[in-house]
């Protein structure tokens, strides 16, 4: 098996994949803990949904897909979020409204032009294939851009992500930090929805945030650990669509791959979590018995 | 010394009048209670105190203070009940409004939050996850990171709804000491009886104040003693 791996981390197509994905699953995971703490989970859900529309116009115009995907996925946080806060429409019904109207719309463009293909398989699960060297470029930028946000901010988006009214009451311009997360969160997807496919990047967001909140109570550790699962996942998601070939000689695609391996980890730390519980609970009826004693 | 006066305050909420013809006046050490029923604009009127609400007409000043200076303890939202944040964690995010751009807590930022932790007794719980708490102890937190926001005003909405009356006795006997260690209080509350027997001045508002004035006075008013018969539901 290692020389198998071996030889695959020998083509540059792979180490690639490797560099784009660990930048983006590390982003997605920083994100992702303010955007399910805050009920937002679903953004990153429409957003890329948005993103596989964009690439549907691309295709069909001939135009690079993020000079067209970058700047329609940033405007569409920005409704995203003026809309969930103002209109009549709520929040998750403007997602779910966005997201399969753009889905609706990239599938008819797809079958006017080019047609359904390979391609539009690709872009929703994802291929390793398609990273190239300027998509490497990006995501280190992206990540640089996200981790420094993040660090310098990291007070601001707790105190924020807590209790919006104490944040707004004592000056925090709460407002532009939701903005900032809508807005890093629309780059990591453009950037990561290519390989993660356009259906499954969401769940790099929320899965490494939601799995270390199982066990975590502080929310440093769950940041820190977030961080470093996304990354774990992510690289054993990967090994196994490069290694697992199926019946008809192709491989799963890294997407759904990544994601199931995000699953595994999320049932592990339930059981975890749970075990720690019945393990307090027990302790706590043994010490009543002692004192009552 | 005033902290604090409001003039002619006309608020409105989704273009209803919620809140008109409010003045008053709060001085240094002040323990104000303000109460009345649900929708009379109790909530309103506090933010925009805090500048969450841009009043319509009116105006708001404060002496010696600036409005991101208040110690504000907001109701708790659904999101705070399985949210992982350490004690430690809650306590410092009160220390934010006097950083301007600073990044990151100093050492003042966090030698403050640990004489609240002290202050209120809750220093042994520092490390412990917020959400783990009894409703009483979670009050005590957001209290201490209200304290490290403000020298000298608290502003609280409601904050004993949902404590049992142990819990809620020990908050007001807490917020007593504070009050006496020089810090104004203003507390939305329904609670009337104990808002006359700990509050200095009491604030009945029905969109339109219906009384302002000391809390001695306010039982001798007709709808005052009303209220303490509690012939009227609050």
């Amino acid at each position: 098996m290692f020389s198998i791996l071996q030889e695959y981390f020998s083509y540059a197509f792979v180490v690639r994949a490797l560099y784009v994905g660990i930048f983006v699953a590390l982003c997605s995971a920083l994100l992702g803990v303010s955007l399910v703490l805050k009920r937002y989970s679903m953004i990153g859900d429409g957003l890329s949904h948005v993103g596989f529309g964009t690439l549907a116009i691309a295709m069909a115009l001939n135009l690079a897909p993020l000079q067209v995907s970058i700047p329609l996925v940033l405007l569409a946080a920005f409704l995203l979020l003026r809309v969930s806060e103002n209109s009549k429409i709520k929040g998750d019904a403007a997602i779910a409204l966005i997201s399969s109207s753009s889905l609706a719309l990239g599938g008819i463009i797809i079958a006017v032009s080019t047609g359904m293909g390979a391609d539009v398989c690709n872009y929703m699960f994802g291929a390793i294939l398609a990273m190239r060297i300027s998509d490497v470029y990006l995501s280190i930028g992206a990540a640089a851009v996200v981790l420094i946000l993040y660090l310098i901010f990291y007070n601001r988006i707790f105190t924020v992500t807590f209790d919006e009214s104490f944040a707004k009451a004592t000056g925090t311009k709460v407002g532009y930090y939701n903005m900032l997360i809508a807005f890093l969160t629309a780059l990591v997807i453009v950037v990561g929805m290519r390989m993660m496919g356009a259906m499954l990047i969401s769940g790099l967001i929320i899965f490494p945030a939601l799995t270390s909140m199982r066990i975590l109570k502080s929310f440093k550790s769950v940041v820190i650990t977030s961080a470093v699962l996304a990354v774990i996942c992510f690289f054993l998601g990967m090994v196994l669509s490069l290694i697992i070939s199926t019946p008809k000689g192709g491989n799963i695609p890294p997407g759904a791959s990544i994601v199931a391996v995000n699953l595994g980890a999320f049932c592990l730390f339930l059981i975890i979590g749970a075990l720690k519980k019945w393990n307090a609970g027990r302790k706590l009826r043994q010490d009543l018995k002692e004192a009552a004693k | 010394m005033n902290i604090l006066s409001c003039r002619e305050l006309y608020i409105k909420y989704d273009a209803k009048a919620v809140v008109k013809n409010v003045s008053f006046d709060l001085k240094d050490g002040d323990y104000l209670s303000i109460i009345g029923e649900n929708g009379s604009g109790k909530t309103t009127l506090m933010k925009s105190i805090l500048g969450l609400i841009k009043p319509v007409a009116g105006h708001i000043e404060f002496q010696g203070i600036k409005q991101i200076e208040i110690g504000y303890l907001p109701q708790q939202t659904s999101i705070q009940k399985d949210f992982p944040a350490s004690v430690l964690e809650v306590v410092l995010s009160g220390c934010l409004n006097r950083h301007g751009f600073l990044p990151f807590y100093s050492s003042r930022d966090k030698k403050r939050a640990q004489e609240n932790l002290e202050n209120l007794g809750i220093d042994q719980l520092k490390r412990k996850a917020y959400c783990d708490l009894s409703g009483g102890q979670q009050q005590r937190v957001l209290l201490a990171r209200a304290l490290c926001a403000t020298e000298k005003v608290l502003m609280l909405d409601e904050p004993v709804t949902g404590l049992d009356p142990a819990a809620s006795e020990e908050l007001y006997t807490l917020l007593n000491k504070l009050n006496s260690e020089g810090i104004a209080i203003i507390m939305i509350s329904h609670d009337v009886k104990s808002a006359v027997k700990y509050g200095s001045k009491i604030l009945h508002l029905k969109t339109e104040p219906l009384f302002f004035g000391l809390a001695s006075e306010y039982g001798k008013t007709d709808v005052g003693s009303k209220m303490l018969r509690g012939e009227t539901h609050v």
